[in-house]
C-alpha cells in the first residue's frame, strides 16, 4: 500500500492535458495542434506550454482571430488525414465555428455513407470561470451533445484531463473536449497507472467516484468536486450519497447511472449550465424511458445554473451557479427528510 | 506685440527642436496665453481616395486644455483600474487602454453626441468620452450597484446613450456598428456610425460581410482599426497576410492615420464622418497607436515585446506628452495649469474609486431582472426547483 501511495504523483489538470496532447504528438505525427496564442504564447491559459519549442511550427501552429476559418481549416485537414487538436480559447468563441463543427465535421461520416470520417479534437475551456460575464461564461455541453456524429467530453480531475483528452485524440470522430479555466491548477493525485503513455480512459463510460445507498448525484466537470463536498457534510448526517462522475456527455453512460438508482432510488443532478434542453434534462428523460423509472421514489431533482445572463458583480455570481448548499438542499428535499 | 510673440514662438521652435511647426494667430493681446495656434500634422495615407483630411490642424486653447484633460483623465482612470485588479477588487478581464487616449479624445472631438460609437473590450476610455462618469466606470469595474450597468456587465459591457460598448466577442461589433449606421440611413438623420475594432479582429471574416454590405448599401459607417501592433500576444506579421488594415476594405476607401496625435485623429475623423454624411458610403480609417499594458491584465505583455519598445514609446510618443509640449511650446498654457489639472484629475479619480470600493454589491432581488424588455414579470428558475425567482424588465 504504502509503496503504491509513493507512486502517487500531484499533478494539476493542466498539466494532465498538456502530458496528453505532448504524449499523442510524439506518438502519431499526424496529430497537430491549431489555435489562438497556442504556440508562441504557450497558450492562453498555458495548457500548451512548452509544445511548440518542442515540436515547432509545423506542428503546433498561432492562428489568427479567425474561428470560424480555422475551424474549417482543421476540419478539412482532419478529412485529407490528419489528426487535429483545434483550440478554442473559450468555446464561447466555438460559436463563431459552429457551423464547421456541426455541418462538415460532424455530420459528414454520415452524410458519405462511411466513406469520409473526421478524426478530430475541439478542446478548450467551456462554462463560467470568475468574473468574465456574461459573453464568457456559457456552458455549451447541451448544444453540442445535442448533435448525433459528435462525441462530447467533459473531464473533472487530471486522471480523467489525460486519459480523455488520449483517447479523444485516438478517436476516429469528432471529439468536442469541454475543459474547465477553473480547474486548471488544480492538482489531483494522479495513480502510476495514469503517469504511463499508454493510459487511456473510454469515451462514454461513467465513474463512480463514492459510494453511496441512499441518492445518486450525478455530475460532470468541476461540479463533481461540489458534489463529494456536499456527499462529505450530509455523510455527517447520516446520508450517504453515491456520486457519479459522467465523463462523457454523448454518448451517456445511462446504464451506469440507472444501476445507481435502481440502488438508492433517488437521483440529483449537478451541472453549471442552464436548466432548460440541459444535461439534466436528458438525464430525467432517460431515467424515466427506462428500467430505473420503477425504482424512484421521488421525481428527480436538477441543480443547475440560474436561467439568466452570467451577471458580472460577485455576489450575483456566486448566486447564478450551484452551490454545495443548494446540493446539499436538493439532497435533503429529494429524501424528504 | 506681435512681433515679440513670433519671435518669442518661432525662438520656443527652435529651442525645443520640434520639428512641427506653428504659425500664431494673435487675436487679442491682452491674454498672457496664445489662444489659438494652427499645427501641421502628418500627410495620412490614402487608399482610393483623391485627397485626404487636412494637413494642418487647428487648435484653441479651450479645446486643448479640453483634450488635456480627457486623455489625462482616461489615463489616471486606466491606472487605477490596473491598481484596483491588482488588489482583486475588479475581476475576470481588464483590458486597459493607455497610451491609446488620442484615439479615443481625437474620435470624440470630431463627432457630436448624436452620432453613434461601438467599441470592442479595450472601452473603458470610450465609455468616459461617450458621457459616462468616471464614478460609474470605476464602479462597473468593481462590480456595484452604482455602475453604469448597475454591476451585471462589467469591464467589457458598459453601455450609454449612442454607445453600444463594449463588446467581447472578437469583431462582432462590427456587423452591429454597420447595423447602427443602417438605421441612421433607414431614418435619414444624417448621423454615423463610428465603428472600432482592432488589428485581430481584423481577420476576422464577419469583418469582410460586413465591410461588403455597407460597401453596397453605402451606410454611414466610419470603420475604424485600432492598430496597436499586437492580437493579444501575436504581432501583426504573425497574424495578416497584410498589415495595411487601411486597405484591407478593398473597395471601400481608406486612410492611415497618427493615433498618437490626438490632432490628427480628430481632423481624419472629421474627414471620414463628412464623407459618410455626404452620402459616399463607409470609409475605413486605420489608427496607428500603441497600448502599454499587455492585452489585458492577465497579460505582463512583455513575452512577445521588449520593454524597450515600451519605452521607447512612452518616451517619444506619449499622446499626452505630445499634447502639453505642443501648448508649451507655443505659449498656449503653462505648466503650473497643466500641473494644477493633473492633481484635480487624480483627486477626481481617487474620489471616483473611493465611491466604488464603498459602493454596495447589487441586491440578490436584481439577479434575474432585465432577462427581456418591456415584457411582464416572469418567474426564473434558481439553482433548484424549489428556488423561484422573479424577473422584471
Amino acid at each position: 500500500q504504502a509503496s503504491i501511495r509513493l507512486r502517487m504523483k500531484s499533478v494539476t489538470v493542466r498539466d494532465a492535458l498538456n502530458q496528453a496532447m505532448d504524449e499523442e504528438l510524439e506518438r502519431d505525427e499526424r496529430v497537430f495542434l491549431m489555435g489562438e496564442e497556442v504556440a508562441q504564447y504557450d497558450g492562453a491559459y498555458k495548457v500548451s506550454r512548452g509544445l511548440w519549442k518542442k515540436y515547432g511550427d509545423k506542428r503546433i501552429i498561432d492562428t489568427p482571430i479567425s474561428e470560424m476559418g480555422f475551424a474549417g481549416i482543421a476540419v478539412g485537414a482532419a478529412m485529407a488525414g490528419l489528426r487535429p487538436i483545434c483550440e478554442f480559447m473559450t468555446f464561447n468563441f466555438s460559436m463563431q465555428a459552429i457551423d464547421q463543427v456541426i455541418n462538415s465535421a460532424a455530420k459528414t461520416y454520415y452524410m458519405s455513407a462511411g466513406l469520409q470520417p473526421v478524426p478530430i479534437v475541439f478542446r478548450g475551456p467551456n462554462g463560467a470561470s470568475a468574473g468574465v460575464a456574461a459573453q464568457h461564461s456559457q456552458c455549451f455541453a447541451a448544444w453540442y451533445a445535442h448533435c448525433p456524429g459528435l462525441k462530447v467530453v467533459s473531464p473533472w480531475n487530471s486522471e480523467d484531463a489525460k486519459g480523455l483528452l488520449k483517447s479523444a485524440i485516438r478517436d476516429d470522430n469528432p471529439v468536442v473536449f469541454l475543459e474547465n479555466e477553473l480547474m486548471y491548477g488544480v492538482p489531483f493525485e494522479m495513480s502510476e497507472d495514469s503517469q504511463s503513455k499508454d493510459f487511456t480512459i473510454p469515451i462514454g463510460k461513467a465513474k463512480i467516484e463514492r459510494q453511496g445507498n441512499h441518492v445518486t448525484l450525478v455530475s460532470h466537470s468541476r461540479f463533481v468536486g461540489h458534489c463529494l463536498d456536499a456527499a462529505a457534510v450530509l455523510a455527517k448526517e447520516g446520508i450517504e450519497c453515491e456520486v457519479i462522475n459522467l465523463r462523457t456527455i454523448r454518448p451517456m453512460d445511462v446504464e451506469s447511472i440507472e444501476t445507481s438508482v435502481m440502488k438508492t432510488n433517488h437521483l440529483v443532478t449537478v451541472e453549471g449550465g442552464w436548466p432548460q434542453f440541459g444535461v439534466g434534462a436528458e438525464i430525467c428523460a432517460r431515467v424515466m424511458e427506462g428500467s430505473a423509472f420503477n425504482f424512484l421514489d421521488a421525481p428527480v431533482t436538477r441543480v443547475t445554473g440560474v436561467d439568466i445572463p452570467m451577471p458580472y458583480a460577485k455576489i450575483l455570481e456566486d448566486h447564478s451557479l450551484p452551490q454545495v448548499k443548494d446540493i446539499i438542499f436538493s439532497v435533503k428535499k429529494t429524501l424528504n427528510v | 506685440m506681435k512681433t515679440m510673440l513670433t519671435v518669442i514662438s518661432n525662438a520656443l521652435c527652435r529651442i525645443t527642436g520640434k520639428n512641427v511647426g506653428a504659425r500664431v494667430a494673435v487675436t487679442r493681446n491682452f491674454a498672457d496665453f496664445t489662444p489659438q495656434v494652427t499645427f501641421d500634422i502628418k500627410k495620412c495615407d490614402l487608399h482610393r481616395l483623391e485627397a485626404g483630411p487636412p494637413v494642418k490642424a487647428e487648435l484653441t486653447r479651450e479645446q486643448g486644455l479640453q483634450y488635456y484633460r480627457t486623455m489625462q483623465m482616461v489615463r489616471r482612470v486606466e491606472l487605477k483600474a490596473d491598481q484596483l485588479y491588482k488588489q482583486k477588487i475588479i475581476r475576470g478581464f481588464c483590458h486597459l487602454y493607455d497610451g491609446q487616449e488620442a484615439c479615443a479624445a481625437g474620435i470624440e472631438a470630431a463627432i457630436s453626441p448624436s452620432d453613434h460609437l461601438i467599441t470592442a473590450y479595450r472601452a473603458h476610455g470610450y465609455t468616459y468620452t461617450r458621457g459616462v462618469s468616471i464614478r460609474q466606470i470605476l464602479a462597473e469595474l468593481t462590480g456595484r450597484k452604482g455602475g453604469v450597468a448597475k454591476g451585471k456587465g462589467g469591464s467589457m459591457h458598459m453601455y450609454a446613450p449612442h454607445f453600444y460598448g463594449g463588446n467581447g466577442i472578437v469583431g462582432a461589433q462590427v456587423p452591429l456598428g454597420a447595423g447602427i449606421a443602417l438605421a441612421c440611413q433607414y431614418r435619414g438623420n444624417n448621423q454615423v456610425c463610428v465603428t472600432l475594432y482592432g488589428d485581430g479582429a481584423a481577420n476576422q471574416g464577419q469583418l469582410f460581410e460586413t465591410f461588403n454590405m455597407a460597401a453596397l448599401w453605402k451606410l454611414p459607417c466610419v470603420f475604424i482599426c485600432e492598430n496597436n501592433k499586437y492580437g493579444m500576444g501575436t504581432a501583426v506579421e504573425r497574424a495578416a497576410a497584410s498589415t495595411d488594415y487601411y486597405k484591407r476594405g478593398d473597395f471601400i476607401p481608406g486612410l492611415r492615420v497618427d493615433g498618437m496625435d490626438v490632432l490628427s485623429v480628430r481632423e481624419a475623423t472629421r474627414f471620414a464622418a463628412d464623407h459618410c454624411r455626404a452620402g459616399k458610403g463607409p470609409i475605413v480609417m486605420e489608427l496607428q497607436t500603441y497600448r502599454y499594458h499587455g492585452h489585458s491584465m492577465s497579460d505582463p505583455g512583455v513575452s512577445y515585446r521588449t520593454r524597450e519598445e515600451i519605452q521607447e514609446v512612452r518616451s517619444k510618443s506619449d499622446p499626452i506628452s505630445l499634447l502639453r509640449e505642443r501648448m508649451l511650446s507655443n505659449n498656449m498654457a503653462s505648466a503650473e495649469e497643466f500641473k494644477e489639472m493633473d492633481v484635480e484629475i487624480r483627486k477626481e479619480v481617487d474620489d471616483a474609486a473611493q465611491f466604488a470600493t464603498s459602493d454596495p454589491e447589487p441586491p440578490l432581488e436584481d439577479l434575474c431582472n432585465h432577462v427581456f424588455s418591456n415584457n411582464p414579470p416572469l418567474d426564473v428558475r434558481g439553482t433548484h426547483p424549489w428556488s423561484k425567482l422573479k424577473s422584471v424588465s
